[in-house]
């Protein structure tokens, strides 16, 4: 498959290392279409090729939203980039979070970090169907107050919608006035039914990990827990082999996973 | 009005608790409040009593040379504050601050050693309570020093921000 090119209309700080590029297609007006949940094969070009999540709106095709953190080559790379500049995209691949199935139930959402980028199109798929779902309950982890994403965007949905959004960072200087802990310290008294809940959870793998026994403890079935994973990848497609963990090609059954289906492998070591 | 001793049982720290006990227990048991902005108590303190939050917010503070005053922590309506009353050598590891209006019911360390101490199922049944609280925290502890958002302390690459 090869790459498509698109234009960024505009960049976005989100925090001091992380951005959000807001693309649009350089080479015909046919938008672009995707599930929430889904990621693309990011090209800058002459740099290399990333798997980053789609972070935008999937009621939206015309433009294609990427939230993205500064770790190495490409994602400085990409950071660098500016309005008007081109990268080509492969994609969308991968699994969907399993919105339509949540309707009628609770809808958790477990966040960590960077890992709200994906989860924040499952959320505008919510809120635009809202009437659908019972209690929707945002519980998101960063590092410091300064780490927070879409802090604006957070704030004007807690005002308009009924969405509960309970932040947590791990340190903060004393003047902050929020959450300071751990986010799976949230999860013990959020407001959710939990024989009738989904639950969405993406951030760092051991996050998770603990966030996943938090909700069992709670009483939320694994296979209503749902994962999304990270592996190195190459082709995007289930060819290469690269994203493999074990009988899975998370670029293909994945990222995202019920964790019934993976939990036997993320309890194991080095796979 | 609610009794004392209906707001202890009612806190989740207590739930389940015998009566009995309850009555035992409300004889070391005051209500407090304390004001935004104020310290419940000093690291280095004698640690004589602990607090069954009901409202408000308390954050637990250290202080680092060059970086000025951090909050490890905070807790919140249904929460216990403090548990170094429990063991020698009786002194508090941390300062509490409460950040806005926090109710509380104080209950006395020494007064609750001593009916522990006479009644050693009580004892055993508040430690076991307790001991829930120290591994949750304990856990807690150490997903925060792993630091999994931080540049190095991930295992994955969405350990971003
Ligand atoms: C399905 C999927 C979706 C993703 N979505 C997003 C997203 O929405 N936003 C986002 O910011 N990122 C996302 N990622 C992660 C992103 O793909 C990586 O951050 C990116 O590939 C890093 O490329 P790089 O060239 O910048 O870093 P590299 O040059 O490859 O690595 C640089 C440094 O980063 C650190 N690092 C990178 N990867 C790892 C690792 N696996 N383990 C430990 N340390 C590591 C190391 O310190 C390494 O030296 C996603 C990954 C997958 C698989
Ligand atoms: S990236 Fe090639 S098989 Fe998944």
């Amino acid at each position: 498959m090869v790459p498509r090119p698109f234009r960024l209309r505009q960049v976005r700080r989100e925090t001091s290392d992380t951005f959000t590029l807001e693309l649009e297609p350089a080479d015909s007006a046919e938008g672009f279409c995707f599930r929430a949940g889904q990621f693309n094969m990011l090209y800058v070009f002459g740099v290399g090729e990333i798997p980053i999540s789609i972070s935008g709106n999937p009621a939206n095709p015309r433009v294609l939203t990427h939230t993205t953190r500064e770790v190495g080559t490409v994602t400085k790379a990409m950071g660098k980039l500016r309005r008007g500049d081109v990268i080509g995209v492969r994609g969308p691949f991968g699994t969907p979070w399993p919105i339509e199935q949540a309707e009628g139930a609770d809808v958790v959402i477990v966040a960590g970090g960077i890992g709200l980028a994906p989860l924040r199109s499952a959320l505008y798929h919510l809120l635009a169907q809202r009437d659908r779902y019972g209690k929707i309950v945002l519980l998101y982890g960063t590092r410091t107050p300064g780490d927070i994403l879409y802090r604006r965007e957070l704030q004007r949905w807690r005002a308009q919608f009924d969405l509960e959004v309970h932040i947590t960072v791990d340190r903060a200087l004393s003047g902050w006035r929020g959450n300071v802990g751990v986010v799976t310290s949230l999860i013990p008294r959020a407001p959710f039914d939990a024989r009738n809940t989904v639950a969405l959870v993406c951030g760092p793998e051991i996050m998770m990990r603990f966030a996943v026994l938090e909700l069992q403890r709670r009483g939320v079935p694994p296979s209503h827990i749902y994962v999304s994973l990270e592996r190195n990848m190459k082709c995007g497609v289930g060819v290469c082999g690269h994203c493999q963990l074990a009988p899975f090609f998370v670029c293909k059954d994945g990222p995202v996973f019920s964790y019934d289906k993976v939990q036997h492998l993320l309890e194991k070591r080095e796979i | 009005m609610r009794t004392l001793e209906t707001v202890l049982a009612e806190h989740p720290f207590f739930a389940g608790l015998e009566q009995r006990y309850l009555q035992i227990i409300v004889g070391c048991a005051t209500n407090v409040v304390f004001e935004k902005g104020q310290i419940i108590f000093r690291e280095g303190e004698e640690a004589d009593r602990f607090y069954l939050i009901r409202q408000g917010r308390v954050a637990l503070e250290v202080h680092a040379a060059g970086i000025g005053t951090l909050t490890i922590q905070t807790l919140d309506a249904g929460d216990i504050l403090g548990w170094s009353w429990l063991v020698p050598p009786y002194r508090w590891h941390f300062d509490a601050r409460a950040v806005e209006l926090t109710r509380a019911i104080a209950l006395d360390g020494e007064c609750l050693r001593r009916k522990c101490e006479e009644d050693h199922d009580l004892g055993y049944e508040l430690l076991k309570r307790f001991a829930e609280i120290i591994t949750q925290r304990l856990q807690a502890t150490r997903l925060q020093l792993l630091d999994v958002y931080g540049a190095e302390g991930h295992t994955s690459r969405r350990g971003g921000t």
